[in-house]
């Protein structure tokens, strides 16, 4: 019987800050085995449990592709005990991650079919994994066109800026980024997520979108998706709630009878319309 | 099969020498199941335990591996604890609480190897119910006094001995290494007896309850029903079915060990997000959560409802919050206030 608590060592190789508020770090983590990076095969939308020895551990989602071998990133926010302990960490130090864990975004029924991907916020991480994946010269034929839409209060808040900024060059890409008002030396749009894509998102025929930011940006996103013609099985959410076990066992992450961390975190919207708001 | 009572000693202190034995003990003024060093220790004449005998599967706080971090590596040590067992004396309700829980541990997807190896090294044997409290309703929830799920083998209590039911190949083997003498048909006739007229006196009505679960999340029933609880998790730390647990380190700098300890759904910061978001914000989305898992959403995902009738929270609620009520109450529910 396979131990689904046990934790895998991993080096931590970079603790990158991410953002101008130095509240978001990017950390880098290091297989420290052939054989344990085996043990691992995830997929974007994925999460793990993340833990600091003698702290705790707590859910993240992978902020790498699997088409990016060698290491895993996350991207966490400063909020509490354990994610703080990460930020202190040095470069060398040893962490525990266990997954992967939970199902992904579902990147075959995406086969054939326009994407857009509208993320707010430190939300991105998981989005940028699947816009990597599918950005991958393996699989970027297996797509049609690939739409990004992402929005943050300001520049200094956006996450994987030279990426962003390749991204802007790429043609197999169609990048829009946003915030919230206008400053000095920004080049992209300004104005909140939900008219953004209003007006930049593209056409919702043979079209799937997939949201994930903060709640406030979901509740007004989700009636111009709904203008936009986008039917509700093929609008893809990943939600997040309090996790422990991540496994289905401790009991508080549930959505109705869905548990976030085992049956999601992907839901479509079609199968939320089923399940009760507690989210 | 039968056994006298005044046997039961030795026949335990027989398993004393083979199993980690739990039954269940005096304590104070309640019975908890611990294990026993003697035969002599095991009191059957309580109605039931304190707590359900799911906390030697499911311990209050568990120790699930310890470490130790240093810049070359991590050396992790799973702690399982493998030690053959028998609960002797456990009701029917309880046995059949682990059946339910069973499915919680040994899910679609994962298995929890804590649970299941105690699962797998354990014989239960169980303890019919001839005088049933006035609080007990497992026949309302799919059980009975002498009910047989999750037992190995039963014991039928006809006054100067137990008349020993066989219910599964482990308890066989275990009552015919212990040499039990074969029942005679008085005997039988004798425990038929008993069985027939131990009754159940308190029925919850439950037609239609997972019906209206099924459409009345949002009702205004809920505003009101939760009024009374405190929300101080009593009833889900005494419930046989509850399952809820946080994981936490226990350690001194980078040596220590993982633990999980029960948690509970009535609790505020059980479902706060780092972000402040909750998405139960009061003792209602709460309240109603703990009566959702138990009669609507275990029943959707595993068929069952996840209460076995024990009437522990019923017992032991510090308003007298009664479940019996309140499932009641939310069956006669409307979907708009009958003000």
């Amino acid at each position: 019987m396979k131990n689904p608590y046990l934790p895998l060592p991993m080096k931590l190789v970079k603790n990158f800050t991410e953002t101008e508020d130095k509240l978001i770090h990017t950390f880098t983590l290091q297989f420290l085995s052939e054989e344990d990076e085996k043990s691992f095969p995830y997929m974007p939308g994925q999460f793990a449990e993340l833990c600091v020895f003698g702290k705790g551990e707590a859910p993240f989602g992978m902020a790498s592709s699997p088409t990016e071998p060698g290491f895993l990133k996350f991207s966490i926010a400063k909020v509490g005990v354990v994610s703080t302990a990460l930020h202190m960490m040095e470069e060398g130090n040893m962490v525990g991650v266990r997954g992967p864990l939970g199902n992904y975004y579902p990147v075959d029924e995406l086969k054939g079919k326009n994407v857009v991907i509208i993320g707010g916020g430190f939300a991105f991480t998981t989005l940028r994994s699947l816009a990597t994946y599918m950005l991958q010269p393996e699989h970027r034929g297996d797509y049609g066109d690939i739409t990004v839409i992402y929005g943050a209060r300001n520049p200094g808040l956006l996450l994987y800026k030279e990426e962003l900024a390749a991204w802007e060059q790429n043609p197999n890409i169609n990048l829009v980024t946003t915030i919230d008002s206008a400053v000095d030396g920004w080049n992209g749009r300004v104005g909140f997520i939900p008219s953004v894509t209003e007006e930049v998102a593209p056409s919702s025929e043979n079209t799937y979108a997939i949201v994930c930011g903060p709640p406030v940006m979901i509740k007004f996103t989700m009636p111009v998706l709904e203008k936009l013609g986008f039917p509700d099985e093929r609008i893809i959410m990943s939600l997040e709630n309090r996790m422990k076990c991540g496994i289905g066992m401790c009991g508080r992450c549930n959505v109705g009878g869905k548990y976030v961390c085992k049956d999601g975190p992907v839901f479509t919207k079609a199968q939320l319309n089923e399940l009760p708001g507690e989210y | 099969m039968i056994i006298s009572k005044k046997d039961i000693p030795g026949f335990l202190d027989k398993l004393i020498s083979e199993y980690q034995v739990f039954a269940p003990v005096q304590e104070g003024s309640f019975t908890l199941f611990k294990p026993i060093s003697s035969g002599t220790n095991a009191d059957l004449t309580a109605a039931n335990t304190k707590l359900p005998a799911k906390e030697i599967f499911f311990p209050q706080s568990e120790k699930l591996f310890s470490y130790n971090a240093t810049e070359e590596g991590v050396k992790v040590e799973e702690v399982l604890d493998e030690q053959k067992k028998v609960i002797f004396g456990v009701r029917p309700c309880d046995a059949r609480s682990l059946v339910l829980l069973d499915n919680v541990f040994d899910n679609d997807k994962f298995q929890d190897p804590y649970y299941l190896t105690k699962r797998a090294n354990t014989i239960m044997i169980g303890i019919g119910c001839n005088t049933p409290l006035s609080t007990c309703f497992c026949t309302s929830v799919n059980g009975s006094p002498f009910d047989t799920k999750g037992l190995d083998l039963l014991l039928v209590d006809i006054g100067d001995a137990y008349v020993v039911e066989v219910v599964s190949d482990k308890g066989k083997s275990l009552a015919e290494q212990a040499g039990l003498a074969a029942a005679t048909d008085a005997d039988k006739a004798a425990a038929a007896k008993i069985k027939e007229t131990a009754t159940i006196t308190c029925q919850v009505n439950t037609d239609g309850l997972k019906e209206k679960l099924d459409t009345n999340f949002y009702w205004p029933i809920w505003d009101r029903i939760h009024e009374k609880c405190l929300g101080c998790g009593a009833c889900t730390y005494l419930c046989p079915t509850c399952h809820c647990f946080d994981i936490v380190d226990d350690a001194k700098d980078c040596n220590g060990c993982r633990v999980r300890n029960w948690d509970s759904c009535a609790f505020p910061i059980f479902t706060l997000h780092g972000s402040g978001h909750n998405p139960r914000t009061s003792n209602k989305e709460r309240y109603r959560q703990r009566i959702m898992h138990k009669f609507k959403y275990f029943v959707d995902n595993f068929n069952e409802i996840a209460c076995v009738g024990c009437g522990r929270c019923i017992n032991n609620c510090p308003v007298n919050l009664d479940i019996r009520a309140v499932l009641e109450d939310v069956r006669g529910s409307e979907a708009r206030l009958d003000s």
